[in-house]
């Protein structure tokens, strides 16, 4: 994992010490909400319904054992002892006071984390595949590149005061688990004929308002020319970005008004035109920080781990878990471990300071000390034998962790909605619980098999709805909640947009007609097709059809 | 007989600690919008708005708004669902928030979905 | 309306032209970008230093042919969070003007060591801040990850600092 060197070190430190100045600015009356609300959102702080929330980086998703006790511990001390894991790899605390902050600011420096630009109109948290550095299927690891970029976009002079938020995502595996086609900058790893790695660069991908796939605008760019290219494209959505209007301000909308190619034209004028500096520096820095993400010592182990299928034969439920929640690993005898924060009828996402400190005690006992947070509101353990897997769930199942769901029904993704934040429009965990309720049978959860449910609790989409097979979007009707339905989204290297299937519904109906439309897709489905593939091949019309079927 | 009353109340959160806040009869801001001074007529709803803005300028409170509500038996309600979660806490954690410590009200959580 | 530079508050001395006024014979003069483009000529016999006030909507390639007679462009800040300014003060750096980049409009201290680290050196600051806070804000970061940025308060440019040397990277223990 990287670790901060003193530049790092100082750089959180001077930046905590200047919130803390702004802070007592405004508590003193000298700065005005206006002018301060820019400021203390780009240091993560948002003011919502309950009190303030502060939104901390997990730097492309990982985490040390030590920096999520230390999570627990502000968890404790200074909110309610609970913490809520985002879509964006980060977590959220609920009930944090203004006050408090820059103590709490300072306790995230003790263990090199921050929660600088987690809002704001600049460049946010980097996200990346939370399966990096394990999976099998991985090029390589895509994690430098994103420390790479963590510490560029940092306060980055130019590129703060942006027309919008800007969201950037990196995969180095073919099968994108990071949803980088939906991102203001996606970029993906790959070799050419002739073996090198590049990447390539995909803009103005986006959900929200106006969901997008992105489009590609460099098929394969050396690594070392990365900050350059992505320099010119800040730049020019920077100067022609649309100001006029909050909902068409992102980067999605300068591409789609002004077209893929003049985009791009727009792009490598700006890119040929800057005094071309050597790379050398970030070729470098580049190979320092790749240093720190050389793989743990894995032990040789034999594919075949004789107490791991032991302990399955014993144990049916361990068996059913172990069938769901591991990923195949890049080494023999490894496991990539998938912790769900979805038990039944719980909280997506929401973790109590007891399960985070358990979680961190597993990952240093038999994790390699690595933990990461996915965007589906999970936590991983990227690096276990598979003769630890037993004991990890047992450990697991005591704190309520063992939920067998991992990419089933049961796997909801919510945004925390009406019932925390200023935005929503409707509640979204309630609609997450209700459903997890009515699929409480996990024989029938496999027998449905992989799916995935995406609810926002507003057009902003923090749920990523447009990406969820189905998705679910929660509006305001006249001071009422009421809940759309989209089918097909998917957030995969095959990216695509949900589609929606009709009149919406009231909140108490809406795990009823996902059961409808899941019952249909057992009836009609192919052998051994997943219900995105069903739906491709039979498109909306026959669950349509299950949903609006007169009474 | 119970009186219903229809009007507005003004709300805010406190500056310091963000927690949300209503303004009272005594020109207090309270954590319970039992204590909320509900304006009936538009003048007075301005006046409450106006002692708002100031008590911003003053950084007691920030992000100060009117909203509707009504009253009736001493208590008071918030029209709409967001408001209600706001004088409750969230409707998925019953634990948490004024519905928690006893100053939400008369009023119990929305029902769930 | 004081103006900042070089942590010093000094006397605006340039004359601030409209579109259509008369100039006075001699001085420094700045004029909008309108009437440079119409009176360019006439602009350029002045024997005093001349400056432009630009919009952030123009492209700064529109000022290119005249950056050789111009010794001040001013960038505007309709708002504080409008930003483009700062990619057209780093785009006229890069065109390799030396001239004063003047920031104008909404500018706070807070955002201050954003616009020198990008090229600009004067700015018109209002009355509603102390010099103090000024000054302070200036240097409140002591080190920048970006490279190439104006490094007034002699900012650390983290990543060349760390690379100065022959690979020191090579020495340090990973975590793995």
């Amino acid at each position: 994992m990287y670790r901060y060197d003193e530049f790092d070190h100082q750089f959180v430190r001077q930046r905590t010490a200047q919130f803390r100045d702004q802070a007592e600015r405004r508590m003193k009356g000298e700065l005005s909400e206006d002018e301060f609300r820019p400021l203390r959102l780009m240091n993560g702080l948002y003011l919502q319904l309950h009190a303030y929330m502060l939104r901390v980086a997990v730097p492309y998703g990982t985490l040390s054992g030590r920096q999520m006790r230390q999570l627990a511990m502000i968890a404790e001390r200074w909110d309610r002892g609970y913490g809520h894991f985002t879509t964006r790899q980060n977590i959220q605390y609920n009930w944090i006071k203004l006050e408090d902050t820059a103590d709490i600011l300072s306790a995230l420096a003790d263990v090199e984390m921050h929660a600088i630009q987690t809002s704001g109109n600049c460049i946010r948290n980097v996200t990346t595949d939370h399966w990096a550095g394990a999976a099998a299927d991985e090029i390589a690891d895509p994690r430098p590149v994103g420390e790479l970029l963590r510490q560029w976009s940092s306060l980055h002079p130019e590129f703060s005061f942006l027309p919008r938020k800007f969201k950037i995502a990196v995969t180095g595996a073919p099968n994108d688990r990071a949803a980088v086609k939906v991102h203001d900058i996606g970029l993906r790893l790959h070799r050419n004929d002739k073996g090198e790695a590049g990447w390539e660069v995909i803009v103005g991908g986006g959900l929200g308002r106006t969901p997008m796939i992105g489009v590609t605008v460099r098929d394969f760019l050396p690594e070392p020319e990365l900050i350059g290219y992505l320099e010119a494209i800040m730049r020019v959505y920077n100067l022609y970005g649309r100001r006029d209007n909050k909902y068409k301000a992102r980067i999605k909308i300068l591409v789609h008004e002004l077209g893929a190619d003049k985009f791009k034209s727009e792009v490598e004028a700006e890119y040929a035109r800057k005094p071309q500096a050597s790379t050398e520096v970030e070729e470098r820095e580049l190979k320092r920080i790749a240093a720190y993400f050389a793989a743990p010592q894995f032990d040789k182990l034999p594919r075949w781990s004789a107490a791991f299928e032991a302990a399955k034969l014993k144990n049916a439920d361990f068996a059913r878990w172990a069938r769901n929640n591991l990923g195949v690993h890049k080494v023999g005898g490894y496991a990539i471990v998938n912790i769900s924060l979805k038990p039944e009828g719980g909280i997506p996402g929401d973790a109590s300071a007891e399960q985070m400190r358990l979680m961190a005690d597993l990952a240093e006992r038999y994790g390699s000390d690595e933990l990461r947070v996915s965007h589906y509101q999970n936590i991983v353990l990227p690096h276990v034998r598979k003769d630890d897997v037993f004991a990890v769930w047992q450990a697991l199942d005591g704190a309520g962790l063992a939920a067998a769901n991992h990419g089933l029904v049961g796997d909801i993704i919510a945004c925390p909605g009406l019932d925390y934040c200023a935005l929503a429009t409707a509640r979204a965990i309630p609609i997450a619980q209700s459903i997890s309720r009515a699929f409480t049978d996990i024989d029938r959860q496999e027998e449905i098999g992989p799916v995935s449910i995406n609810i926002s609790g507003c057009i902003n989409a923090c749920g990523h709805h447009h990406v969820g097979n189905i998705g679910i979007l929660g509006l305001d009707k006249k001071g009422e909640e009421f809940y759309q339905i989209t089918l097909g989204g998917s957030p995969s290297e095959k990216a695509s947009i949900g589609t929606i299937l009709g009149p919406g519904f009231a909140g108490h109906e809406v795990a009823g007609a996902v059961g409808k439309i899941l019952d249909t897709y057992l009836k009609l489905r192919a052998p051994s097709e997943d219900f995105i593939a069903t739906y491709s091949r039979l498109g909306a019309k026959p669950f349509k059809e299950a949903l609006y079927a007169a009474a | 007989m119970s009186i219903l009353e229809k009007g507005q109340i003004v709300t805010a959160n406190r500056l310091r600690d963000g927690i949300a806040v209503f303004l009272n009869r005594s020109g207090q801001w309270s954590e319970r919008i039992d204590e909320a001074t509900l304006a009936l007529e538009p003048e007075a709803a301005a006046a409450l708005e106006a002692r708002a803005k100031a008590d911003e300028k003053a950084t007691i409170v920030t992000g100060s708004y009117l909203i509707d509500a009504e009253r009736r038996d001493g208590r008071i309600r918030a029209a709409h669902i967001r408001e209600r979660i706001r004088t409750l806490g969230p409707t998925v954690r019953l634990d948490l928030g004024k519905q928690a410590d006893g100053t939400a009200g008369g009023f119990v959580a929305p029902e769930g979905a | 309306m004081p103006l900042l530079k070089n942590d010093t508050l000094i006397a605006d001395t340039w004359i601030h032209g409209g579109l259509d006024d008369q100039l006075p014979e001699a001085g420094d003069v700045i004029v909008p970008f309108a009437r440079l483009l119409r009176e360019f000529d006439q602009l350029s016999h002045r024997p005093d230093k001349l400056g432009v006030a630009f919009s952030n909507i123009d492209r700064a390639e529109a000022l290119s042919t005249f950056l050789p007679r111009l010794s001040l462009v001013a960038l505007p800040f309709p708002a504080f969070n409008d930003g483009r300014a700062y990619s057209l003060a780093r785009q006229l750096r890069d065109f390799g003007f030396r001239g004063e980049i003047r920031a104008t409009g909404n500018v706070l201290p807070d955002q201050l060591q954003f616009m020198l680290q990008v090229g600009f050196d004067a700015f018109d600051i209002g009355e509603r801040f102390p010099l103090e806070a000024w000054k302070r804000a200036s240097k409140q970061m002591s080190l920048a990850y970006q490279r190439g940025l104006f490094r007034r308060n002699s900012e650390a440019e983290v990543w060349t600092e760390r690379h100065t040397d022959a690979e020191p990277w090579l020495e340090q223990p990973h975590a793995g």
